[in-house]
C-alpha cells in the first residue's frame, strides 16, 4: 500500500578511500540519524515497550498492593488459564467480533453508497460532504453521551418519535436489555464510521477515469453492471485500505461503549477492549488486563494479515 | 455567466441536492438535539420542544462552572501533544524521505504497525512504567501519551508531502554555508507549512478527543481533561441532562471550528492519513 522510496544501499567504498573521507562519512550518516532518532525512540517506548511488557505482564502476578510494594512475581499460565476459563472471555471475544463486523458492514455498505451518489456532481455537494464529517470529528465519548441520551427508554427523543409514528407501541430499551444492547451499540458506531468510508471511497471514485466507466455504458451495460464489473474491480485497493483501517480502530473499541453502557447490561456489551480495562484499571488484576490485552492484539494481526494476504493477488495485477 | 447545463441536468442537480441535505439532516439530526436540549434549561425531558424557541443559557453557565477548568485542561494538554508531536514527527519525516538511511524501510513499515496496537494495551503497560517514573497524574505524563496518537499519523503525513521537495533546494542551501539542520528549519519547514497545519490539527483533535488515556493514567483529579469530565458528571449528575449536553456541545467546538474554518486542511488529512 505505500510506496517506498526505495533504500539505496550505501555506495561500496573504493579501496583507497582517504580515512578522513570515511570520518566525514560517518559523521554524515549520525547526523542524517540524528533527525530520525528521536522518532524512533519515542515509538519504541510508546509502542514497542508496551507490546513487550503486556507479553512479561500477562505471566506476572499483580494485586492491588502491587503499586506499594512493588512486587508482581511470576506465576507461570496462571492468568492465561483463569482468563480462558472465564465465560466471560468467551462472551468478549464473541461480542467483539459481532461488534466490528456489524460496525464495518454498515459503515461500508452506507458509506459507498453515499460515496457513489456524491460523485454525481450537484450544488452544495461539497458543503454537505464535508458537514457530514462531524459525527466523526468529535469525540467518542461526546458521541456516546448523546447517544446515551437519544436512545433513553422513556424520555428519549428516538422512543417518543417511533412511538408517535405508531411504529412501535411502549418503550424499546435500546441500552437497558441485555438482548438490544449489543445491536445499539453497533448502530450508535455505524453512525461514527460512516462520514470516514464515504471520505475516502469518495476520493476513490474520483481516481476512477470517467471514460472507461462511460465507454462500459457505451457498450451497452447497464447502471448496476456498470459498477459491478467496472467500478468496483477499480475500487478495490481503497476499499481494502478501508476495510482494514476500519478493522483496525473498530476491534479495539473502548470509549464508545464505556459512554454508551459501561459494557452492561449483565455484561452484554462487554468487549477485549473493555474487559481489558475492567480486568486491569478497575480489579487491578493487570496480568489478566495483559493477557486479554495480548489476544485483543492477536486477533488484530491475524485478520490484518489474512485480509492483505487474500488482496495480494490485486496488488499483483495492478503493479504490470 | 451562461449556464449551458441543459435544465433536465439542472432538474436532476437539485434532486440530488434536496437529498443530499435530507442526508445531511438525519446524520446530524443527534449533534442538533444535543445543541437543542442544551439550549433549554430548566425544561422537563418529556416536554422538550423541538426547537429551542425561547432559548437560555443556565445550562451552559452551570457546565461551565463545574467543567470549565477541565476544558481548560483539554486545551493545555492537547497543545502540549501537538507540540511534542510535530518536533518529534517533523524532522522523522524529512530524515525517511529525503535522507539516505539504512534502515529507513524498517522504520515507515513499523510507524504503519503501530496503527495496530490497540490504546487500551499501551496504556495497561503504560501505567506500570508511569507509575516507576512518578508521571501518573501528571501533565506531562499525559501529553507524552496523547502525542502518541498523532505521531505515526503525522510521520505518514509529513513523509509523503515531504518526498517531493526536490533535494537540490536543501543542497543549495548548504553550499551556501548552512548545516543539514538549519537548511531543514530554513528551508523544508516553510515549504511544508500546509502539511504541518494538517498534522497538527489532526493531532489537536485526537488529543482532544482522548479519552482512554486520561482514564487510565490518572488516579487523582489532578488532570482531567473534559473528556473524562463528562463521563464522571454524567455517573453523578444523570438527571442534570441539560448541562451534560451543554458540556457536549463546549467540547464539540474545536471539531466544529475545524470544519467551519479550515476544511481544505481536515479534507487533506482524512484522504492523507489514509495512504497509510
Amino acid at each position: 500500500m505505500t510506496t517506498t522510496a526505495p533504500v539505496t544501499a550505501a555506495r561500496p567504498a573504493a579501496p583507497g578511500a582517504a580515512r578522513a573521507n570515511r570520518t566525514a562519512r560517518r559523521r554524515r550518516t549520525l547526523l542524517h540519524w540524528a533527525f530520525v532518532a528521536p522518532a524512533v525512540v519515542y515509538m519504541a517506548a510508546f509502542f514497542g515497550y508496551p507490546l513487550v511488557r503486556n507479553v512479561l505482564m500477562s505471566f506476572q502476578h499483580y494485586t492491588p498492593s502491587t503499586f506499594f510494594t512493588g512486587k508482581a512475581p511470576f506465576n507461570g499460565l496462571d492468568n492465561w488459564r483463569t482468563v480462558l476459563h472465564d465465560q466471560l472471555f468467551g462472551d468478549a471475544l464473541w461480542h467483539t467480533l459481532v461488534f466490528t463486523a456489524g460496525s464495518l458492514l454498515g459503515q461500508f455498505t452506507i458509506g459507498l453508497a453515499l460515496a457513489v451518489f456524491f460523485s454525481r456532481r450537484f450544488p452544495l455537494s461539497g458543503v454537505v460532504r464535508s458537514l457530514l464529517l462531524l459525527p466523526w470529528l468529535i469525540p467518542m465519548v461526546v458521541a456516546g453521551t448523546v447517544w446515551r441520551r437519544l436512545l433513553d427508554q422513556d424520555t428519549g427523543v428516538l422512543n417518543r418519535f417511533l412511538d408517535a409514528l405508531g411504529v412501535t407501541s411502549g418503550h424499546t430499551p435500546w441500552l437497558n436489555s441485555p438482548s438490544m444492547a449489543l445491536l445499539s451499540v453497533i448502530l450508535v458506531n455505524i453512525w461514527i464510521g460512516i462520514p470516514f468510508n464515504m471520505v475516502i471511497l469518495y476520493g476513490g471514485l474520483q481516481e476512477i477515469p470517467r471514460d472507461v466507466q462511460e465507454a462500459a455504458s457505451i457498450d451497452g451495460a447497464s447502471a448496476w453492471r456498470t459498477f459491478r464489473s467496472v467500478t468496483l474491480p477499480m475500487l478495490r485497493p481503497v476499499i481494502t485500505v478501508v476495510l482494514v483501517l476500519g478493522f483496525m480502530s473498530t476491534v479495539k473499541i473502548l470509549d464508545l461503549i464505556l459512554a454508551l453502557t459501561d459494557g452492561g447490561p449483565a455484561d452484554a456489551t462487554q468487549t477485549l477492549g473493555t474487559q481489558t480495562y475492567q480486568l486491569s484499571f478497575v480489579r487491578l488484576d493487570f496480568g489478566a488486563g495483559a493477557v486479554v490485552g495480548n489476544i485483543l492484539i492477536l486477533v488484530s494481526a491475524v485478520f490484518a494479515v489474512l485480509y492483505l494476504r487474500a488482496n495480494r493477488t490485486d496488488f499483483g495485477t495492478e503493479g504490470k | 455567466m451562461s449556464t449551458t447545463t441543459p435544465p433536465r441536468a439542472r432538474r436532476r442537480g437539485i434532486g440530488s441536492a434536496v437529498v443530499a441535505v435530507a442526508v445531511l439532516a438525519v446524520m446530524l439530526f443527534p449533534l442538533y438535539w444535543m445543541l437543542n436540549t442544551a439550549l433549554q434549561p430548566g425544561t422537563g425531558l418529556a416536554s422538550l420542544d423541538p426547537f429551542p424557541v425561547h432559548p437560555g443559557f443556565g445550562n451552559f453557565s452551570r457546565a461551565l462552572s463545574s467543567q470549565g477548568g477541565n476544558l481548560l485542561t483539554s486545551l493545555g494538554i492537547a497543545l502540549g501533544a501537538v507540540a511534542i508531536c510535530l518536533v518529534l514527527a517533523a524532522p522523522a519525516a524529512y530524515g525517511l524521505a529525503q535522507l539516505r538511511i539504512r534502515g529507513a524501510r524498517s522504520i515507515v513499515f513499523g510507524t504503519l504497525i503501530t496503527q495496530m496496537v490497540p490504546g487500551i494495551v499501551v496504556a495497561n503497560a503504560l501505567y506500570n512504567a508511569y507509575v516507576d517514573l512518578h508521571l501518573v497524574n501528571s501533565y506531562l505524563g499525559l501529553m507524552l501519551a496523547d502525542a502518541s496518537l498523532g505521531v505515526p499519523f503525522s510521520i505518514v503525513l509529513l513523509r509523503a508531502f515531504m518526498v517531493s521537495i526536490p533535494g537540490e533546494v536543501v543542497e543549495a542551501a548548504m553550499v551556501d554555508g548552512a548545516g543539514r539542520f538549519r537548511a531543514f528549519v530554513r528551508i523544508v519547514l516553510p515549504m511544508s507549512r500546509n502539511a504541518l497545519i494538517t498534522a497538527g490539527l489532526f493531532t489537536f483533535l485526537f488529543a482532544w478527543s482522548d479519552f482512554m488515556f486520561a482514564l487510565t493514567l490518572n488516579t487523582t483529579d489532578d488532570v482531567r481533561p473534559v473528556t473524562l469530565g463528562i463521563y464522571q458528571y454524567l455517573g453523578a449528575h444523570v438527571g442534570d441532562w441539560g448541562a451534560v449536553m451543554a458540556v457536549a456541545v463546549l467540547s464539540s467546538i474545536p471539531a466544529a471550528a475545524l470544519l467551519l474554518l479550515a476544511q481544505k486542511y481536515v479534507a487533506a488529512g482524512v484522504t492523507g492519513g489514509s495512504i497509510k
